[in-house]
């Protein structure tokens, strides 16, 4: 494997992503990055130089909605999923410390 | 000898838009509902939402940018900023990163020290967040997605500032020209228009920039000033100690004087910003960029000089009314209506004035109608109503917009300048009501009142009770 | 003929001459779930009450002549990663194992508007991803022509129950091959149309800017009929395409003479299955003798599309699955100690491993550094193979070749080697890249009696071109289908 994956690079990537991981998952987590990392290197055989970053395959552009108020209250739909509710609103635990 | 130090300041301004609608769904941006009541899957990033840009966002994101000389990028992107916290229900905010909307553009700023122009490095349009209530008693927070999605325009200035007075020139500069487009009220204290501070001081003479901070939670001029002022000198004490400033994020307590860094360990700072996928580029051609730059206003510097020229009312009251647009508008459509301007200019100056400080208003608040004050005027000029009448006349229209002419007839409150006709008249009540005047002779003070009343009556409520009981105390 | 043997198509017809009636559709296909699901687990929720209900409603519409579309009537299945309003929607993940929708897909409502019963939602790889139905978080799908070999994925549970006969057709999505490969493996129609001809609104993300939603159906007549209700242009999708051509029935012609169609050799070398090669050959052959001009070309960067999806998908992905946090829907974690906490512990548990690592691999594609190097280099390749599939199709009015390099594996052969399965994506992957529309459809079976698929592959917006070829070969073939034990 030529992309070695260190503990701090996966501890990093953790936070970035919100996932905690095992000690196990880790070390797994560790080879599969590599050898995709590896893998994906694949892509430097390519010589890109001047090829425009292609993110939308189509040229669509300039699709816009008109400033018309469309929605009325839904408060009751919206909250329908909630893990914890009160008041109308989503409780989270405590933000500020 | 002592070190001099020079501050460095970079503004990061979030203006609100003044649309209807959020920036990429059809939930009213209006404030004041309950919790929730303005939300829909897409501005609570409900699974399978997808959002569609309004397209008045980018006109005022345009329009701001023409009017700050920026140079407009016709082929531009939304980016994903990547962040988890609960006020941003996709835990990605939608931004611009890498094509912002406008780039490189100036303004200029006056202060005591003269003129000079605040480069502006981007302009860029996005998302705002939702808000979070602090439920102390649950040991919990709760959030509100109502502001979620409201459109957002980021103006991001170049280090271009040296004192608190140019940081605050600049903000009004921003707000006057935003204001003046209708593209928002910029109100610091609503948080329609909020200001982050980067501040680095250097040794003056050096060529690089120090480490910056970023300063948040501003919310009035008074704040920026005293927060510009605190960091200065926290910067220069870890300096002269030895010590290093920490490239940060800190929050400013404006109630403490002091600020704390909003740094933690999981918040890595590393937004990983990419394009947007479920939004399309947009390509604006000159066409429009033409038909925004038509609808751009007279700004305030030019309607200055044109008030110089037409109107004949003092510089320092050109300075205040051109200072809000509202206010401009009002004195613009008063005198239209006739009424001429220095009496237009005085009631802005001195009652208005006044009664926005009682009320602790700003000028965008006034309510009341130019027709309305235009007639207020006509009444005093005719000599219809009096001064003192005037003034209470004006506190009604100030407050209720209410129609003067309408107002002081229901009231009864036009003045009966004929004392003639007034005096016939309280003798011919003198003449009809004999037992009053016997009792009010015979030291019945209040019988006056009843004769007060039938004069009044007589006058079809006209007359200034004021005077008739002046006369028939004079008469009897 | 057997109400469950009818083509969607079919059926809606003798619905119309009151052969049939919605509520006898909807029970014989409820009487087979009931009978086969425990077998196959194509579903994660069959919808009993409400089918039956909507078959009532449908029916009486019908009657009163208010619904004469093609399809009304019909009772359909949906994969479980688009919104169905009211119905437990889940992606196949613990993290939304409780969620259920207050709004539908815009395809499922272009669905029930055509007379569509909603039978329940299909068994798929977690999010998407996946290329066996094994990631599922409730269990693996198995597949109706062998139950010891998997279904095919993403869409697994879509393909399966149409070839179990557990409904008459199916929507499927497809990022990089999730219609049209379970299509091949479970021998069935499938087509991922062009990038933004059918509305992602409502379809919970995996790829954006590669997601398309499909059918996968039991023949090419089905296929075209299903195509025209589902496409629509969604103000509410700003990827949404706007199209004057969604007329795809009238595709439905069996004729290819003159028909220009490339075999791309980069799609018959190492690791393709010989079995597998002579079958999509044949298919080939077929083609020719009806008229068609076939030659073999060079299409390039094949072996570049796996790393460059994977980096792409990869990417969007990490993105969006960061609004499922345990705070709007979906699973919390019981205890945790603050914010963070809560957000890593739901996420952590709530995920399977194969999401987690899609997740690590885009977080860290698109971190500080790292950006340009992998993640703008990928859309850099894609605009590659973008530019060879426009040279190719300069030439050809149809690709041909493979779904897959093999038929169904055994289950639990995969999903140890991650690169290996994604290896299995090769020949569907840079269709999507491309945004082109690609049909998976029957051409065989292996000596294992397992289906066998060849894709066709087109040009942007000439999924007309890929119908009438389809529509000609099956003409040819003739019917295929699995000998029913029962």
């Amino acid at each position: 494997m030529v992309n070695i994956i260190s503990d701090e690079t996966i501890e990093y990537v953790g936070i970035l992503a919100k996932l905690e991981l095992s000690d196990e998952e880790k070390e797994q987590a560790k080879k599969d990055m590599g050898s995709m990392l590896d893998y994906i290197d694949k892509l430097g055989e390519l010589d890109t130089t001047g090829v425009e970053p292609m993110s939308h395959v189509f040229p669509v552009h300039n699709v816009f909605r008109e400033d018309v108020v469309t929605n009325t209250d839904d408060r009751e739909n919206i909250l329908k999923n909630a893990p914890e509710e009160k008041d109308g609103m989503f409780v989270v635990p405590r933000t500020f410390e | 000898m002592e070190k001099q130090y020079e501050t460095v300041i970079g503004l990061e301004v979030h203006v609100e838009l003044a649309t209807k609608t959020k920036i990429f769904c059809g939930c009213s941006t209006a404030f004041g509902g309950d919790p929730n009541t303005h939300t829909c899957p897409v501005c609570t990033g409900m699974p399978g939402s997808l959002p569609v840009l309004n397209k008045q966002v980018l006109e005022y994101a345009v329009a701001v940018g023409l009017a700050t000389n920026c140079k407009i990028t016709q082929y531009c992107k939304f980016d994903r900023k990547n962040y988890f916290y609960p006020d941003n229900p996709q835990n990605y905010q939608i931004s611009q990163l890498y094509l912002p909307i406008c780039r490189n553009g100036r303004v200029e700023i006056e202060t005591k020290q003269g003129k000079k122009f605040v480069g502006i490095h981007e302009i860029h349009m996005e998302e705002d967040a939702g808000k979070l209530i602090h439920d102390e008693w649950n040991d919990c927070s709760l959030v509100d997605y109502n502001r979620s999605g409201v459109p957002l325009i980021e103006i991001v200035s170049e280090p271009d500032m040296r004192s608190a007075e140019e940081v605050i020139a600049y903000l009004e500069k921003l707000r006057m020209t935003i204001q003046y487009l209708g593209a928002s009220d910029c109100k610091l204290q609503e948080g329609s228009m909020r200001a982050d501070v980067n501040l680095s001081v250097r040794e003056v003479g050096a060529k690089e920039f120090g480490t910056r901070t970023e300063m948040k939670n501003l919310n009035s001029f008074k704040a920026i000033a005293r927060a510009i002022e605190g960091e200065r000198e926290r910067q220069i004490d870890l300096l002269e100690s030895g010590e290093k400033v920490i490239q940060e994020t800190r929050r400013w307590d404006d109630n403490k004087g002091e600020s704390y860094a909003m740094r933690s360990k999981e918040d890595a700072q590393d937004y990983r910003y990419f394009p947007d996928p479920d939004l399309v580029p947009i390509v604006l051609d000159d066409a429009f960029l033409d038909e925004i730059r038509a609808k751009q206003p007279e700004f305030r510097e030019e309607k200055m000089a044109r008030y110089k020229e037409e109107f004949d009312i003092p510089d320092y009251d050109i300075d205040i009314i051109t200072g809000s647009k509202r206010m401009a508008d009002l004195f613009e459509e008063t005198v239209a209506l006739g009424a001429q301007p220095k009496k237009v200019s005085n009631w802005l100056m001195v009652e208005t004035l006044r009664l926005l400080k009682e009320n602790d208003m700003e000028p965008e608040d006034i309510r009341f109608s130019p027709e309305h004050l235009a007639k207020l005027i006509t009444l005093i000029d005719s000599k219809a109503i009096n001064s003192s009448v005037a003034k209470e006349v004006f506190e009604e229209i100030f407050k209720n917009d209410v129609d003067p002419e309408a107002y002081v007839e229901e009231k009864g409150l036009k003045t009966v300048n004929d004392e003639g006709a007034l005096r016939k008249t309280v003798e011919e009540v003198i003449a009809n009501n004999p037992q009053s005047v016997e009792d009010y002779r015979n030291g019945k003070e209040k019988a006056i009142g009843f004769l007060v009343g039938q004069t009044m009556k007589a006058m079809k409520g006209k007359a200034d009770p004021a005077m008739v009981n002046q006369l028939l105390k004079e008469l009897l | 003929m057997s109400i469950l043997d009818m083509t969607a198509v079919e059926l809606a017809a003798a619905i119309k001459n009151k052969e049939v009636t919605v509520k006898e559709a909807t029970e014989a296909v409820l009487d087979q779930i009931e009978k086969s699901e425990s077998t196959y687990h194509c579903y994660v929720t069959v919808d009993k009450e409400g089918a039956l209900r909507k078959a009532e409603e449908v029916q009486k519409k019908i009657d009163a002549g208010e619904l004469t579309g093609p399809l009304a009537g019909v009772p359909v299945a949906i994969k479980d990663n688009m919104c169905t309003e009211g119905l437990l929607t889940t992606c196949s993940s613990r993290i939304l194992g409780n969620f259920v929708p207050t709004f539908s897909a815009e395809a499922v409502i272009n669905l029930e508007k055509a007379g569509a019963v909603i039978l329940g939602k299909t068994n798929m790889d977690e999010f998407a991803m996946g290329s066996t139905t094994e990631t599922s978080a409730f269990g693996e799908t198995k597949n109706p022509w062998n139950p010891e070999h998997v279904p095919g994925g993403s869409s697994g549970g879509s393909a399966a129950a149409v070839a179990a006969r557990e409904c008459f057709y199916a929507l499927g999505s497809d990022t990089g091959g999730s219609i049209r490969q379970p299509a091949s493996f479970c021998g069935v129609v499938g087509l991922k149309p062009t990038y933004g001809t059918v509305s992602r609104y409502g379809l919970i993300a995996y790829g954006s800017s590669l997601d398309q939603i499909g059918p996968l159906c039991k023949d090419v007549t089905d296929c075209a009929t299903i195509m025209e209700v589902i496409a629509s242009h969604d103000l509410k999708d700003s990827t949404s395409v706007e199209r004057d051509d969604t007329d795809f029935t009238s595709a439905l012609v069996d004729d290819v003479k003159g028909m220009k169609i490339g075999i791309p050799r980069d799609y018959f070398g190492e690791g393709l299955d010989p079995e597998v090669k002579a079958a999509v050959l044949k298919a080939a052959e077929v083609l020719k003798e009806k008229g068609a001009i076939v030659e073999e070309f060079d299409l390039s960067l094949v072996e570049y599309a796996i790393p460059t999806y994977y980096t792409i998908a990869a990417a969007e992905a990490s993105s969006n699955l960061e609004r499922f946090d345990g705070i709007k829907y979906g699973y919390r974690t019981e205890e945790y100690n603050g914010l963070h906490n809560m957000y890593k512990k739901s996420r952590s548990e709530g995920f399977g491993p194969e999401v987690k690592r899609r997740i690590m691999l885009g977080s860290f594609v698109l971190s500080s550094g790292y950006y340009d190097a992998y993640y703008l280099k990928a859309l850099r390749v894609k605009a590659l193979i973008k530019k060879a599939f426009d040279e190719a199709f300069a030439k050809y009015d149809v690709i041909l070749g493979p779904v897959a390099p093999t038929t169904a594996p055994k289950l639990g052969e995969s999903l140890s080697d991650p690169i290996k399965m994604y290896l299995g994506d090769i020949y569907t992957i840079s269709i999507n890249l491309a945004g082109l529309p690609g049909l998976s459809m029957p051409c065989g079976t292996d000596s294992k009696g397992l289906p066998i698929g060849v894709q066709l592959i087109g040009d942007c917006f000439k999924e007309k071109n890929l119908i009438r070829a389809a529509f000609t070969y099956e003409k040819a073939r003739g019917a295929f289908g699995r000998k029913e034990e029962n």
